[in-house]
């Protein structure tokens, strides 16, 4: 079977510091993948790297069968990779309506439309309030985003990607720093994607990994330790040693 | 109401969008030895308009805007010399001329952001003026541009010595090139422009093609630059290398500034009181016009961020 997506000896230096070495990386269609690894091992440059935020030294990058390393970001959301952020990048001065919309309508391919009639723009509307009622923040759809408390914009961060309705979904950190109560909504909402999305979470909550993780990746240092099962992770001494044994935010 | 509508009812027209036009027709009439006037702040209005395209909307920071209203002039001036007098195809000329340039020089200045953006926009203005300078036989260099001979618009209304058929010629430009810009900057496209400004990192994540919508709009800008820099040319029969200055370049952003930035209308109220306010004062002495500038601009930045409706925004909104 093709892989919804696949890295094949990916690698990145910035300077002397090497954050991505010879990473061979598969996700396929339905996956519920977690990246985990101490900070600094390199798990948001993967996730920049994959996107094409950042061009990688050496190695390929393949969405659903097809080399997209040379193909610029946008083009890579067209054809269905959709990310969260792990500093929150968000259209500040715009309602949260506005924020999702934007996206929404990217995807509805009208974004570049100068004279489409409001007909068009409501059947965008519609789809990104539904979006913040799924996330439980219709409350705030006017409330523009820099109003909002961290949670919600936490909230919003994956509003917008999920807008983008894509095939193979990273979400980067999305629960750090969110609320309990607010984590939750965030569970619920990742557990209710679509079975055919292929999603990779990075996530330091070893509980939230766990719970929703079927595979699971450690990275340290640029490098892949190990890929296998929660149970197969949970029982390898390196990983106690490298990553859990440090406390959970290593 | 539904959050839905409200959304969509801040795209509707409001009854307030009038009042520009109201005013402007009334000055029509009531103050017939303004006309000359009148025809300047309508040009320095859709000038301001465009960089309000680009800088206020899409968050372009440039400070070589004339370079389009200077292409656009000098278009206008030599086909009206030269070739015909016939305005309104000397308008088409001018707004092709000025998109060709504002296209080309998008194409290197939009790759960049900053600074060096900044320096960049600067650097194809000193070009272009250095260029105009140089080819004194077709521009009249340092001397200027003459011998245009305008001819009626639609050959029915000709330009009078009272300069009422320019004033109307130019409010009717400003009119559509309004409604052109409104419609533009209400719809998805612009839509995406503001969502450049606020975050282009999040729109290259969300799949939009960030580099060719902003040399989308920078190209239309430009076009309706160089249709202010054309209807200068047209209604006052010369034009000299100060279209391409610097100083108009810096003139229009204190402008647009000063009436507010990503607004529409900021650029009615702040070319508007400008181009007055320096008639006024210039007349009591020209060298305290940029005085009472600079005094204005500290209040601005320190005061008043939004600019004069921003300020008027925040009062109604207490
Ligand atoms: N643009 C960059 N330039 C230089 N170094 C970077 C850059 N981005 C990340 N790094 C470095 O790469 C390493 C990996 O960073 P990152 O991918 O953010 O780690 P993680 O997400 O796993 O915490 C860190 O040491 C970081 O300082
Ligand atoms: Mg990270």
């Amino acid at each position: 079977m093709t892989a919804a997506l696949e890295t094949i000896g990916l690698h990145k230096r910035f300077g002397a510091l090497i954050v991505a070495n010879d990473i061979h990386f598969r996700l396929d269609a339905g996956a519920r993948h977690a990246l985990i690894g101490p900070n600094g091992a390199g798990k948001t440059t993967l996730v920049n790297l994959i996107t094409g935020r950042i061009p990688p030294s050496a190695g390929r990058i393949l969405l659903g069968g097809d080399d997209i390393t040379a193909l610029p970001q946008a083009v890579r959301v067209r054809r269905g990779l959709g990310r969260t952020f792990q500093i929150n990048t968000l259209f500040r001065g715009l309602s949260v309506l506005e924020n999702v919309c934007l996206a929404v309508g990217e995807h509805h391919g009208i974004g570049g439309d100068m004279l489409r009639s409001l007909a068009a723009r409501r059947a965008v509307l519609e789809g990104g309030y539904a979006l913040l009622e799924r996330l439980r923040i219709a409350d705030d759809a006017l409330t523009p985003v820099r109003e909002l408390p961290y949670g919600r914009q936490r909230l919003v961060e994956i509003a917008i990607a999920l807008g983008l309705r894509p095939t193979v979904l990273l979400l980067d950190e999305p629960a750090a720093g969110v609320p309990s109560t607010e984590i939750a909504i965030i569970l619920d909402v990742i557990e209710q994607l679509p079975d055919d999305i292929a999603v990779l979470i990075i996530e330091h909550d070893m509980e939230l990994v766990f719970r929703f993780a079927r595979r699971i990746t450690v990275l340290v240092q640029g490098s892949v330790l190990i890929e296998g099962t929660p149970a197969e992770i949970a029982a390898d001494a390196r990983v106690r040693e490298v990553y859990l044994g440090e406390g959970h935010h290593g | 109401m539904h959050p839905i509508d409200t959304l969509l009812a801040r795209h509707r027209f409001r009854a307030i969008e009038l009042l520009p036009w109201l005013i402007a027709v009334a000055v029509y009439f009531v103050f017939g030895d303004y006309l000359p006037l009148g025809s300047q702040i309508l040009i320095m209005i859709l000038f301001a308009l465009s960089l309000d395209l680009v800088l206020g909307y899409a968050g372009i920071v440039t400070l070589g805007h004339s370079a389009f209203f200077g292409v656009g002039a000098y278009a206008a001036g030599i086909y009206a010399a030269h070739v015909s007098g016939e305005p309104l195809s000397g308008l088409v000329l001018a707004a092709c001329a000025a998109a060709v340039v504002g296209w080309l020089s998008g194409l290197v200045v939009l790759r960049t952001t900053g600074l060096t953006l900044l320096m960049l926009t600067l650097a194809v203005t000193a070009l272009l003026a250095e260029a105009a300078n140089k080819a004194g036989f077709i521009t009249g260099g340092a001397d200027g541009l003459q011998g245009m001979d305008i001819r009626p618009i639609f050959g029915l209304f000709r330009f009078d010595l009272f300069g009422r058929t320019a004033y109307l010629y130019c409010l009717a430009v400003l009119f559509l090139a309004w409604l052109f810009a409104r419609r533009l900057v209400h719809s998805s496209f612009g839509r995406s422009l503001i969502g450049i400004r606020e975050n282009t990192a999040r729109m290259h994540a969300i799949g939009s093609p960030v580099r060719r919508r902003l040399l989308t709009i920078y190209t239309i800008s430009a076009a309706l630059a160089g249709v202010a820099g054309a209807l200068l040319a047209q209604t006052t029969q010369f034009v000299g290398l100060t279209v391409l200055g610097f100083q108009r370049s810096g003139e229009i952003v204190i402008m647009l500034v000063f009436g507010g930035i990503g607004r529409l209308y900021g650029a009615f109220v702040g070319a508007g009181i400008y181009m007055i306010a320096q008639d006024q004062l210039a007349k009591l002495e020209p060298a305290f016009w940029y005085f009472w500038i600079g005094l204005l601009l500290v209040l601005l930045v320190m005061f008043a961020r939004g600019g004069v409706l921003g300020l008027i925004d925040r009062i109604l909104r207490r």
